[in-house]
């Protein structure tokens, strides 16, 4: 143990986060402090982050990894610099989803779920995010990209071009 | 211009900030409750107004915070569901994002109505940007004496705490909310016992949704009474709508109870008609998981009256030619939509969200929609029709948690009400696949490619 740590900010924000919880309940910090590692180190989740979160907080390694692998916005393998989450529910289809997920596609020359061969872009296609009445819509981190034209797309993939790591959590 | 109790300041410069939000009157719920009433009034005008629950169930708010129990030495708890994540909802999002303290304010007096000192709001992980928006209006709160010890000298402590989630629909469920909120699973408890009497850390908890919460001040300043006498019957009050799909100015709406759906849809104060004026075709009316109704239906009931948005009209005429008011999440199709090919997308939406504890839901999810995905492949046979309706009774209030039912009623409400678009599907795949309004070029229809 010991390659990885969490820099003094972050290790901050993570004892303000316990001390929302009653005594003995830190465990609740889980879900948050996973979304802090998963930001400061590249963006997925390893086991060795894992086992690191599981020491802060105290718990078993396995309970982290139970919790990791049951929410979609956890990612257990490496992810692009730039994580793409295109939503494909009801009224986002309605408003032609699939042609902006056909299109990104085709731009990038990858399929949906698979990561750029520079490792820049990841593509994922997401469940209703809350946007069904600005559809069709798009996530880039915690910006929400909505009324989507493929001239919008075009713009968003030369803004992220330059391979910048985007995290959710900043 | 219809009644606005959520909305009334909405538009106001700044009002996402304290300042702005105290000028036009914000936390004097807080002042008047702490003040001049007992928790056991406030509670008291929250029985009166008949507010029910926005978060989809429409359980009377009040009684639900008399069930709470009370045994002496143990914490209460307040959690505010701000999951929303029932596809074609996004109002509690557009409340936080515009006036934060409405919702701060309701939590300050409703915890102090159910004798509650630390309460938590629950919001979607993909909500982070609305997390921090959240976050600086708490800060903001406690800075100026609204939060924390003693609150207008009242002698009232509260602590009131952000909780992130991480992406899962189930979580929306209020006992999956508490697990994740203890740092679990988002796997619903067998009920009972209810949050009621062992919740959060085993302890009396009260689940509600941010659009009731946010109610709440506007009953303490004006009385139950008032309040109830807007809306009609027993739906009181205001309720927002979420509008989507193809109309011509999706939003949030905030409306009285009691509105006709066809002046929702077609008035220029609402929706404003059917974009490219098509034909309406069918309408989802309160998220995802209410029954479909086809354009006769949703207009008007069985028996030939206006459809009101009320809990009691759209639910008129059972799940056999009504539906339900739910979340509020109205999803408008017009006549170019694929009736079966929009059910693909809930189908999958179950199948990807079902937290698998459940036998029923977690495998009857999946079979759903690969059927469906099947008909959408062209390799779809008739006997496919009777074996997803098979699928969807077989799930239907057998499983732990209602996100069973949530999966099988948009399955069996599509086949009841379009059982022959299902047939012509099967038939002539190739004509009955619709296009949307993009490129020529990136027209697709490979569903694998996005399953
Ligand atoms: C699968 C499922 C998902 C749900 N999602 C939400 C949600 O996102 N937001 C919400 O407020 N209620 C949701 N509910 C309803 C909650 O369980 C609960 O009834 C509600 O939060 C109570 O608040 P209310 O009485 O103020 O409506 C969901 C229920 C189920 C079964
Ligand atoms: S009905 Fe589905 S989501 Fe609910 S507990 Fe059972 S498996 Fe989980
Ligand atoms: S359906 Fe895409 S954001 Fe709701």
């Amino acid at each position: 143990m010991g390659s990885i740590k969490f820099s003094d900010k972050t290790m901050a924000k993570v004892r303000e986060l316990i001390l929302r919880y009653p005594e003995g309940k830190h465990k609740s910090a889980l879900i948050p402090v996973l979304h802090l590692a998963q930001a400061e180190f590249d963006g997925w989740l390893s086991p060795e982050t894992m086992e690191y979160v599981a020491e802060i907080l105290n718990i078993q390694a396995i309970e982290v990894f139970e919790v990791a692998s049951f929410y979609s916005m956890f990612n257990l393998q490496p992810r692009g610099k730039c994580l793409i989450e295109v939503c494909r529910t009801s009224s986002c289809w309605l408003n032609g989803a699939y042609d902006i997920m056909s299109y990104l596609e085709n731009k990038l020359g990858i399929k949906m779920g698979e990561t750029t061969p520079d490792g820049k872009f990841t593509l994922k296609a997401v469940e209703c995010l809350g946007s069904c009445g600005t559809a069709p819509m798009l996530q880039i981190g915690k910006e929400y990209h909505e009324n989507l034209t493929f001239e919008k797309i075009d713009a968003l993939l030369e803004k992220h071009a330059s391979g910048e790591f985007i995290t959710n959590y900043c | 211009m219809a009644k606005k109790i959520l909305f009334e300041h909405i538009d106001k410069p700044g009002i996402r900030h304290l300042e702005a939000y105290r000028q036009h009157g914000g936390y004097k719920a807080v002042e008047k409750a702490l003040q001049a009433m007992s928790p056991a009034e406030v509670v008291s005008e929250v029985i009166t107004s008949g507010l029910r629950g926005r978060g989809g169930a429409g359980f009377q708010t009040g009684t639900k915070w008399n069930f709470l129990a009370k045994p002496e030495g143990v914490p209460r708890y307040l959690v505010c569901n701000a999951d929303e994540s029932e596809p074609g909802t996004f109002k509690d999002r557009y409340l936080m994002e515009k006036i934060p303290h409405m919702l701060i304010e309701g939590m300050i007096v409703s915890s102090f109505a159910l004798g509650v000192n630390t309460a938590y709001i629950y919001i979607r992980g993909e909500y982070f940007y609305l997390y921090n928006i959240m976050e600086e209006a708490i800060a903001e709160a406690y800075k100026a004496g609204w939060l924390g010890q003693n609150i207008c000298n009242s002698g009232y402590n509260l602590e009131l705490h952000m909780h992130i989630g991480a992406g899962a629909y189930i979580c929306g469920e209020e006992t999956a909310l508490l697990e994740s909120l203890e740092g679990k699973r988002g796997n619903p408890r067998i009920k009972p016992p209810f949050p009621a009497v062992a919740g959060l850390y085993g302890c009396p908890t009260v689940v509600n949704n941010v659009e009731t919460i946010a109610a709440v001040p506007y009953i303490v300043n004006f009385g139950g009474e008032h309040y109830a006498s807007i809306g009609i019957g027993k739906s009181t009050g205001t309720k927002l709508i979420s509008a989507s799909g193809h109309i011509k100015k999706p939003g949030v709406y905030e409306i009285e109870l009691g509105l006709p759906v066809e002046e929702f849809i077609y008035s220029d104060e609402y929706c404003g008609g059917i974009r490219n004026d098509n034909e309406l075709k069918a309408v989802v009316a309160g998220g995802s998981s209410v029954p479909i109704l086809p354009k006769d239906l949703i207009l008007k009931t069985a028996d030939g009256h206006p459809r009101l948005m009320s809990y009691e009209s759209m639910a008129d005429g059972g799940f056999t030619t009504g539906t339900m008011l739910g979340s509020g999440g109205f999803i408008v199709m017009d006549h170019t939509t694929s009736i079966v090919t929009n059910l693909h997308t809930f189908a999958r939406f179950y199948h990807h969200e079902s937290c698998g504890q459940c036998s029923p839901c977690r495998e009857g999810t999946g079979w759903m929609e690969k059927i469906l995905h099947k008909i959408l492949d062209g390799h779809g046979t008739l006997s496919d029709i009777d074996l997803l309706w098979d699928i969807q009774a077989g799930i239907e209030g057998k499983t732990i948690c209602a996100l069973g039912d949530a999966a099988a009623w948009p399955v069996a409400s599509a086949i009841r009400h379009f059982r022959a678009e299902f047939e012509s599907y099967i038939k002539d795949p190739a004509a009955s696949r619709t296009f949307s309004h993009y490129d020529e070029k990136y027209k697709v229809h490979n569903v694998d490619a996005q399953s």
